[in-house]
């Protein structure tokens, strides 16, 4: 009964998390006419191509998903280089200055990010890099890295001081102990934390709003803001459609990244 | 949003100067020039895609760049161009977003630049629209007003004709009294009258309240602009509210919807009439269930049909290093014949006189003849000259209203609070 009821519960939750991607499914494939019911259907009465016929056809959904991902896949892995060592730094050696630190990052997030956008813009302007998808990976980089840095430093805390100075009294030198102590046992916080950066690059309007302006550049979500009108009138089949599809490179890379993230929960936590 | 332009402005202020100039191009070589449209629906693209690919065909020396932009960010969008220096060079807003450009000196003054053909062929009430003081003192014109809305009602046929109403033409109108009767008559069962969509409620009741004159703004000889809320304000307001908590004939859940968000309680008949912009025609033709019968009424009288106008627009960005050959452009895209196709695409009504009598334009099917005799009632609205109108607006006029329609405040102190606080806010602007 016990078992039956927390399969239940289960198959609850994955419901209520597949709710608004089945939900973007079914809009992506109704005629206008069913859309604007007021009784809503599960399953569309007349399934229909042309809400993904027009979404692509209007709009290079392709090319601004592209350049959407590299941006994204730039900015995880650039995060997680720039944010490790210092994560790692900041966990393991005491001193007032990390204590310092540490408050700084927790205090940068209380103010808004657009703040950081001044002296951002002002660099990359310098740099000749606005309106280039490098420009735009160092300011998505520069959102995500306090976070990224936090997210991190509780990972590497929560290895066990122990296990490298085991390492050591075997023998393992300073780098030895760090790839192969350290470094499985942390690849879940680092795949969590690319997810993380992934994902708020993916997501990120504001900013390539304010350093793209040619089309030519243009990202995902400038591309899925197209299918708005004045006085918030949407196109709704087309921006679900369009909107499904770019759900469909976080997916995978989800899907790719968490057997990562399972696998490295194993490793190197036992020593041989 | 709003703080997003500040900051947008604010750090291209900064940024400003840094942008590289590239040389003109030699008087005989060939040039590109970008225009960033905002068209969204499916023919509307279609139709801005078709008129660019056709002069691009006749004009190998003047090449023009599609480029889409978004209603929804266009002018945070363009204020980082204008202040970055490289801003598009014909440009596709609506009117109320020129005045501030123009005063920063965004936009190019097109008033003597304008070829005569294109000027004749739009009626002075429409560039009004477009006239903006230039931030020196001076005025000037700083685009080309080409699609207009006004607010027509589109209406349930089949209940109109069960419940034996009148029918309005354009030259005999229902009067708002009449409305109100017959919403009441309107109202059985499960079905109200009328649904008011009131989610955005500023410029649909400040446009509607020139049928009584009311005009919410007074300027005074030296200048300065101060709110007023008198009589002629308070009628549409009055109205609106009765229909809501008097005669119980206009649906209060409708009132936190946007504007086509009644549309599908209007389709399944809970709804009889739907007061709304022409353009929302299209929603209804895309969307109406097989066999539904709709019709579109002519805007209602008060002492006038008079309704505020706001274009959609194609200015010249001053920054702009091809102004003439975008002007020679904006002339071929907004003439006659075009303006029938681009109106058509986006369900709106055509400035152009030429392009106001094409039957296509006059036709009874959805409506087009009542929608595009309804341009005969557009002014220019009031508050598109007011300085500080914006600001007005988001803090004081839209929360002032929302309460007021969710009947939370009285109208004593609707009046109260949209003079009081929206005169402290027009103090900074009258400096």
């Amino acid at each position: 009964m016990g078992k039956a009821l927390r399969y239940l519960a289960l198959a609850g939750y994955i419901v209520f998390l597949a709710f608004p991607l089945v939900w973007l499914l079914s809009t992506a494939l109704k005629l206008p006419q069913e859309l604007a019911s007021l009784h809503p259907t599960w399953i569309p009465r007349a399934p229909t191509l042309t809400n993904f016929t027009d979404a692509f056809g209007e709009q290079d959904l392709v090319g601004s998903g592209l350049r959407s991902l590299v941006v994204a896949v730039a900015c995880a892995v650039l995060t997680v280089i720039l944010a490790l060592p210092a994560a790692y730094a900041l966990a393991r050696y005491r001193s007032l200055v990390n204590r310092i630190a540490i408050g700084w990052v927790l205090v940068s997030q209380v103010f808004p990010f657009i703040l950081i956008i001044i002296p951002l813009f002002m660099v990359l302007r310098r740099l000749d890099l606005v309106n280039t998808l490098p420009g735009l990976t160092v300011v998505h980089v520069t959102f995500v890295l306090p976070f990224a840095l936090w997210m991190l430093q509780g990972y590497v805390r929560a290895v066990p001081r122990e296990l490298e100075e085991a390492a050591a009294v075997d023998g393992a030198g300073r780098i030895r102990s760090l790839v192969s102590v350290v470094a499985p046992l942390l690849a879940p916080g680092v795949v969590a934390t690319l997810l993380f950066a992934f994902i708020s690059s993916w997501n990120e309007f504001l900013f390539a709003l304010i350093v793209l302006k040619d089309p030519d550049v243009a990202t995902l979500p400038l591309t899925l803001v197209k299918f708005t009108g004045a006085e918030g009138v949407v196109r709704l089949g087309p921006l679900a459609a369009a909107s499904l599809l770019a759900t469909i490179p976080s997916l995978l890379f989800f899907a790719v990244i968490q057997r990562r993230l399972k696998s490295g929960l194993m490793a190197g936590a036992v020593k041989g | 949003m709003r703080m997003r332009t500040a900051v947008a402005a604010s750090l291209l202020v900064l940024a400003a100067g840094c942008a590289s100039e590239s040389p003109a191009a030699a008087p005989d070589e060939p040039v590109t020039i970008k225009f960033q449209s905002l068209a969204w629906q499916k023919e509307s693209i279609a139709a801005n895609k078709e008129l660019v690919a056709e002069w691009n065909k006749a004009n190998p020396k003047i090449q023009v760049e599609y480029i889409q932009g978004s209603w929804d960010n266009v002018n945070d969008q363009l204020v980082t161009s204008f202040e970055a220096g490289d801003p598009p060079d014909v440009i596709h807003d609506d009117s109320p977003a020129l005045s501030g450009f123009a005063n920063r000196g965004y936009l190019l003054d097109v008033k003597d630049k304008i070829p005569a053909e294109l000027k004749s062929d739009i009626p002075q009430p429409a560039w009004d629209t477009v006239t903006f003081g230039d931030g020196k003192g001076g005025q000037g014109v700083y685009g080309v007003p080409f699609l207009q809305e006004s607010q027509v009602t589109i209406a349930n046929k089949k209940l109109l004709e069960a419940a034996d109403v009148r029918i309005p033409t354009p030259d005999s109108p229902w009067t708002w009294d009449e409305f109100a009767e017959i919403s009441k008559k309107l109202t059985k069962g499960d079905t109200y009258g009328v649904a008011w969509p009131m989610k955005s409620p500023v410029n649909k009741v400040l446009n509607l309240s020139l049928n009584f004159a009311g005009t919410f703004f007074q300027t005074d000889g030296a200048g300065k602009t101060t709110v007023k809320v008198g009589a002629e304000e308070r009628e549409v307001l009055q109205r609106i509210h009765d229909q809501l908590y008097k005669d119980k004939s206009a649906d209060p859940s409708a009132l936190g919807m946007g504007s086509a968000d009644p549309l599908p309680g209007f389709y399944a008949g809970k709804y009889a009439m739907l007061p709304a912009g022409v353009y929302l025609r299209q929603q209804v033709v895309e969307q109406a269930p097989d066999g539904f019968e709709w019709i579109t009424l002519p805007p209602l009288k008060g002492v006038s049909s008079e309704q505020g106008a706001v274009s959609q627009t194609l200015s010249v960005a001053a920054d702009s290093k091809y102004p003439e050959q975008s002007l020679k452009f904006i002339s071929f895209f907004l003439n006659g014949a075009n303006q029938v196709k681009l109106a058509k695409g986006d369900w709106l009504l055509p400035t152009s006189v030429k392009a106001a009598a094409d039957p296509a334009m006059t036709v009874e099917e959805n409506g087009w003849n009542v929608a595009t005799a309804s341009a005969k009632s557009l002014v220019v609205a009031p508050f598109l000259k007011v300085n500080g109108f914006d600001e007005w607006k988001s803090k004081v006029a839209t929360p002032t209203l929302q309460q007021y329609f969710a009947d939370k405040i009285t109208i004593d102190e609707v009046a109260k609070k949209l003079v009081d606080e929206g005169n402290q806010v027009l103090e900074r602007y009258n400096k």
